[in-house]
């Protein structure tokens, strides 16, 4: 008897795992909670463009991760891209005038928000907006740009 | 003139143990039934076809995952793209690894199995004594052998993707030093749960069906001696491991030849 409830244990336990590993299937594709960044308020920062910015980049200060992206989204009335920042609490002191810019790591790698403090007395805190802010760097603007300058100049002999 | 005797002969030998096959599966749909009425011999074949099957698939896929993480980064950073890896770990072991390997190592570890101990039931005459006490050896040892084996690799092929992932997630982020937030962000971004994971898990269902099918079929098909025992058990792992290979084309190209 011992024996066969033993074997009954072991089939219950594989099914059990088997269906845990099925929900972290499940849940890996959702979105895991951003645990990593400990107790976060929330700042919003508004762009013209993004470019490839995804919910859970990197948000950084000096190049070092201070939080991540919570929420992406277009405000309606005025057609920019909106994004809450989840930053750790023990960042609370970020000047109100601080910089958001949208940079890439490396020429092609993920996109993440670089914050650059300003020089304001005041700090920023939960709920409050960024005003500075840089767009991404859109490769393909920037070539079009460049071509476009080109023929002027040509133009121009 | 012989020569084609020969072929032909061949060819209604195939024809006609395919057909034995497909009555045979017919049958133990048939005595299916009895895992309702007996639940305690299919959590008896569970435990013999599954947990026994889960040490060298828990280790199996853990290793899969963290050499793909390494390849993978190998790879990947010289395009300065390793932020895509867990992206590129899971759909591989997801899509394809996961059902495909587990499917193999299970007919190697499991599928023999059943093929041997049923072979060798009907060697010894087991089988036959069953039919003299009137009790169905198809209801009895091979149907519930059957379901058991059919249920175990689906579970199995989840574990085997789930430990890959975490075998990749440790090379990858805790060895070689990927944001774990971007290794996360680009799985989650990239892994869709019905085309990628429900896919896999449909990959595995008919593995699990067609593996088992085999296993229990040449074990019960067996000729009963010691070497055909040891002939049908052979078969067993070379005709799953092919059938596997050959169905998984198919339904990749089923599943994803549009997308």
């Amino acid at each position: 008897m011992t024996q066969r409830q033993a074997m009954e244990t072991w089939v219950g336990v594989f099914v059990v795992i088997g269906l845990a590993a099925f929900g972290v299937l499940a849940l890996k594709v959702g979105n895991l909670s951003s645990a990593d960044v400990a107790d976060a308020y929330q700042i919003e920062a508004r762009f013209d463009n993004i470019g490839g910015l995804k919910v859970r980049s990197r948000v950084t200060l000096s190049g070092v991760r201070i939080g991540r992206v919570k929420e992406i989204y277009v405000d309606s009335n005025d057609y920019r891209a909106v994004v809450i920042l989840d930053i750790a609490g023990r960042y609370a002191n970020l000047p109100a005038d601080s910089t958001a810019v949208i940079q890439t790591a490396g020429i092609l790698g993920e996109q993440y928000v670089a914050l650059d403090p300003g020089g304001d007395e005041s700090f920023l805190k939960d709920g409050d907006q960024i005003m500075l802010t840089q767009s991404a760097l859109v490769l393909e603007d920037l070539i079009g740009k460049f071509l476009y300058n080109k023929s002027d100049s040509g133009e121009g002999k | 003139m012989k020569l084609f005797a020969l072929i032909g002969g061949g060819v209604i030998a195939h024809i006609s143990r395919l057909g034995r096959a497909s009555v045979f599966l017919y049958r133990v749909f048939l005595g299916g039934w009895q895992i309702f009425t007996r639940p305690s011999l299919l959590v008896h074949q569970i435990y013999a076809v599954g947990v026994l099957t889960l040490t060298i698939i828990l280790v199996a896929g853990l290793f899969v995952g963290m050499v793909l993480s390494f390849q993978g980064y190998n790879t990947l950073v010289d395009f300065g793209a390793e932020s895509s890896l867990g992206l590129m770990v899971a759909l591989s072991l997801t899509r394809e690894l996961g059902p495909v390997l587990a499917a193999l190592l299970f007919a190697g570890r499991a599928g023999s199995a059943l093929t041997a101990e049923i072979g060798l039931m009907k060697a010894t005459q087991q089988l036959a004594g069953m039919e003299m006490m009137a009790v169905n050896p198809i209801e009895r040892v091979v149907a519930p052998r059957f379901f058991a084996g059919f249920f175990s690799l689906t579970l199995l092929a989840t574990l085997f993707t789930a430990v890959g992932v975490a075998g990749g997630h440790f090379i990858g982020v805790t060895v070689l030093g990927v944001d774990a937030g971007v290794f996360w962000s680009s799985m989650q971004e990239g892994v869709d749960f019905h085309d990628d994971i429900v896919s896999g898990i449909v990959k595995s269902i008919v593995f699990g069906f067609v593996v088992t099918w085999i296993a229990v079929f040449e074990g019960y098909d067996a000729v009963p001696t010691a070497e055909g025992v040891s002939r049908a058990t052979t078969r067993t792992v070379v005709n799953a491991s092919l059938a596997v290979l050959a169905l998984d084309f198919i339904l990749t190209s089923l599943m994803f030849g549009d997308v």
